[in-house]
């Protein structure tokens, strides 16, 4: 009572059809991340491409051996191979499977560590991110190098203090207050990310950092981008009903634009 | 607990009322249908919230039917996503594979009459019900159902109202349903315990339970531990809502600009408990549908499955380390990096037997004489889809990688084929392989094999493309692709979706069909149809009240038997006595 090769051929050809349309749509990079600007973005970078080659070859030959397998052995009457299991070949799969995951989660560690692990220089530029829904506020010290004191009952947006910046401390009279992120090429900024209300995210593709801003936390990060240009920043952590139009920019400039920013915002505050 | 005889005696008085029979009762195989038909509305109601989403995706500003006011708004667009993702996580995944099928099969599997506690399997179902009522209540409330998400992260999902539309009664609704699914889920997980602990048949040794009771088993044991941890989480949360306490809402919030009044809680810690429930879920959903396709691969193969122990061994491993990965939810939410490395490391382990699995898949096939039953067909789609999905979850694992692809639709493919698709065609394999055994017909193979084709070839054109959109950072939970400029961009990749999504839905029909008149009008089904090795299949289509008409089968091998040399036949059922594989009369 054997069938015909159609189901077996079928879906061994459904397999082969994926395989080389997933292959093609990442060798063609019509849809992939944008370039890294910073060198541990680079290295994240390098990190996924290597976990692609090797992830993707195990993804061709685990698809192609079922398609092999289910059409090879489809039934044409002959009698099956009695077999209970392998022992050392289960053991030899365990091994591999075992090198190559733990190989991939060690090399990975490296981008990893370079960001996560090692402070801000001292003599970054500090500038502190506020989410809120649905916007992201900026905060520089000002000319100071001081932030003021932020106090919730001080909070009133319309009349423009969304931080809730304490008017009593001098530390905080010169601070300027943004909803853009300005940062100079090639210095280091440590940032740091806080939240008024609910848990929101700082995500820049270009940075290749994503960082949850939680409310009650402060928490640092930092990067040294080295490429000019305007970059966006959206928020991944579902914040509420305006979650997808919270979104803000990157704008990496110059060292003179980046004087220039400052003078200017001093000059309003 | 009643001893065998006692519950042989009870069970072998059939009630004769239509209520006592099929409502009210307390017959394993009733209540195992029972909640596979409250899965299949919950799927049924789950699929078309996610057509509303995929229409609204790509047609933002058409005019919807369901839709209050026409249009969908932002919050309308998260409500449904977060009843999506409830109703099918909660009510599908956790309900069909392992209460469904497992109240049906395990006890026939292991020979015996009943559950270990008919009574509480029933009294778990009904206390389900009223947690699916009460979820879908959350949709007819002011304000709608909640947009937190099925994660529901305080404090979005703990400040009532002020927060946005639906975080008032929807979100307390929301809540107070999953408690009460927490407890059914833990009586009920009870209950499969003590049944495979203590009901085997005479000579159903351990290393002889078939692979779904063997997934059964440890799904029950997961399900003890893990949603014990959320219902404690669930009732701190509802504290927070409505008594004034702050477990997870830290000092000095102004939302909306009022000033909150909660001081002391952490949002964090709201995220390890939700996730040390939440990962042992994934697991939850998809083990039965490992056992299931074990069971199917060797039954169709017609070749015992490859290496049994390891399988067995597999889903133990599993089901333990499912225990300890967490934390790899986490790599942005602000804790140490240290222990992202840690949860790093214990993540990619699992994939260790998740690998064997895999291999051990193929090398049942390897050498068999394969043939391509619908159920057999599911099974083998199962593979691929749980190599895809698992091969996308060895980038997620690393932390450094997850800072880019954390949120974005990389986890939304990832979550689909591993959990969703993978397991949902473990349940398709089930349904197709046990519908004779439950109903006495057979399923119409032809309508079957169409609706696996359309529906394998149909999953992969809907989420294979999610791979791409999200390494381009397209962000997952937007309502609407207005945000940043790039996003717009990757709109004909969506609308390739959800052209996928409609056609792959409408394939659905075929099986709703097809499963519903074969009800009525289907082939009669023979004993074992299938040529198949356990218990189940010694027993009437379908079995009788007590599932071995007055008698305890006794077991004299293991469950795998087919195409021993020197057996007369290709299969040896599992209560063949030693010694008669040669005669030509057994099956």
């Amino acid at each position: 009572m054997h069938g015909s090769a159609a189901p077996a051929l079928l879906f061994a050809l459904l397999l082969i059809a994926l395989v080389v349309a997933t292959v093609y749509l990442f060798a063609a990079r019509r849809y992939a991340a944008p370039p890294p600007i910073t060198s541990t973005a680079a290295q994240v970078a390098h990190q996924f491409n290597l976990t692609l080659y090797v992830m993707g070859a195990v993804f061709i030959l685990a698809q192609f051996a079922l398609a092999f397998a289910v059409f090879r052995f489809r039934d044409r009457g002959q009698r099956p191979r009695f077999s209970r299991g392998n022992v050392a070949l289960e053991i030899f799969w365990m091994c591999a499977a075992f090198a190559i995951f733990i190989g991939l989660a060690i090399a990975g560690q490296h981008a990893w560590a370079e960001v996560q692990f090692t402070p801000a220089q001292p003599n970054a530029i500090q500038i502190e991110a506020t989410t809120s829904q649905f916007v992201y506020t900026f905060r520089y010290p000002g000319p100071d190098g001081k932030f003021g004191m932020l106090h919730p009952r001080f909070v009133d947006a319309p009349a423009g203090n969304p931080l809730g910046i304490d008017p009593n401390d001098p530390a905080g009279r010169d601070d300027i207050v943004v909803p853009t992120l300005t940062v100079p090429v090639n210095r280091q900024v440590e940032l740091l990310l806080r939240s008024q209300d609910v848990v929101h995210n700082f995500f820049v593709r270009e940075l290749r950092i994503q960082q949850d801003a939680v409310p009650g936390m402060l928490i640092p990060i930092h990067f040294t981008p080295t490429r000019i240009g305007k970059y966006d920043i959206v928020c991944t952590q579902l914040c509420g009903l305006g979650h997808q139009t919270m979104h803000s920019f990157l704008n990496v400039v110059s060292e003179g634009d980046y004087e220039a920013f400052l003078a200017r915002q001093e000059a309003q505050q | 607990m009643s001893s065998a005889p006692q519950i042989r005696r009870a069970a072998a008085e059939t009630p004769r009322s239509f209520w006592r029979r099929y409502i009210f009762s307390t017959d394993h195989k009733i209540v195992g249908l029972q909640y596979f038909f409250l899965a299949l509305a919950a799927v049924t109601v789950g699929i078309v919230l996610s057509l509303l989403m995929r229409f609204h995706l790509v047609w933002p500003l058409a005019h919807l039917p369901l839709v209050r006011g026409g249009i969908m708004t932002p919050e309308q667009y998260l409500a449904l996503m977060t009843m999506h993702g409830t109703l099918m996580i909660f009510f599908v995944l956790t309900l069909a594979p392992q209460n469904g099928f497992g109240n049906y099969f395990l006890p026939i599997q292991i020979g015996a009459p009943e559950m270990a506690f008919p009574r509480l399997n029933s009294i778990s179902f009904w206390l389900t019900l009223g947690a699916f009522l009460v979820m879908i209540a959350a949709f007819l409330v002011p304000g709608g159902a909640p947009i937190s998400g099925w994660t529901a992260y305080p404090p979005l999902s703990a400040l009532g109202e002020v927060a946005g539309p639906g975080e008032g009664a929807g979100q307390t609704l929301w809540i107070v349903s999953i408690l009460i699914f927490c407890i059914a889920s833990l009586l009920s997980s009870a209950n499969f315990i003590a049944t495979v602990i203590d009901m085997r048949a005479p000579g159903m040794t351990l290393t002889r339970m078939p692979l779904p009771v063997w997934a059964w088993f440890v799904t029950s044991i997961l399900i003890l531990l893990s949603f014990a941890v959320l219902l404690a989480s669930g009732v701190l949360l509802l504290f927070d809502r409505s008594a004034g306490t702050s477990f997870f809402v830290p000092a000095d919030l102004v939302v909306n600009g009022q000033i909150q009044n909660h001081a002391g809680g952490s949002p964090l810690l709201w995220q390890h408990l939700f996730w040390f429930f939440g990962h042992p879920e994934v697991y939850i959903a998809i083990l039965p549908g490992m056992g299931v396709v074990s069971h199917v691969l060797a039954n169709f193969s017609r070749k015992p499955v490859f290496g049994y122990r390891a399988m067995a061994f597999t889903l133990c491993a599993i089901g333990f380390l499912g225990f300890f990965l967490w934390g790899h939810h986490m790599f942005v939410s602000g804790m140490s990096p240290y222990s992202s490395v840690a949860f790093s490391v214990l993540t990619m382990s699992i994939g260790v037997p998740s690998a064997v699995k895999t291999f051990n898949w193929l090398g049942t096939l390897w050498g068999g004489r394969i043939q391509f039953q619908t159920p057999m067909l599911f099974a083998m789609g199962f593979i691929s889809l749980f190599v895809t999905g698992g091969i996308s979850g060895i980038f997620l694992a690393q932390p450094a990688l997850d800072s880019v692809l954390h949120a974005t639709y990389y986890v939304v493919a990832h979550i689909h084929f591993v959990m969703g698709l993978a397991a949902i065609f473990g349940i398709f394999a089930a349904t197709y392989y046990w519908f004779p055994k439950m109903f006495g017909r057979l399923m119409s193979e032809p309508l079957g094999k169409l609706h696996f084709w359309l529906t394998f070839a149909g999953v992969y054109c809907i989420f294979m493309p999610m791979h791409f959109v999200g390494t381009a950072g397209g962000i997952r939970r937007y309502a609407d692709a207005t945000g940043a400029a790039y996003l717009a961009a990757l709109q004909p990749l969506h609308r390739f979706m959800t052209y996928a999504a409609f056609l792959t839905a409408a394939a659905q029909l075929i099986f709703f069909w097809n499963f519903f008149r074969s009800l009525r009008s289907g082939v009669r089904a023979s004993v074992n149809p299938w040529n198949a090795t356990t218990l189940e299949w010694t027993t009437a289509s379908p079995p009788p009240i007590d599932n071995f008409a007055g008698e305890i089968p006794t077991v004299y091998r293991g469950p795998y038997e087919y195409s021993v040399p020197g057996a007369s036949a290709d299969f040896i059922p599992q209560n063949l006595p030693l010694g008669r594989e040669g005669d030509s009369t057994n099956g």
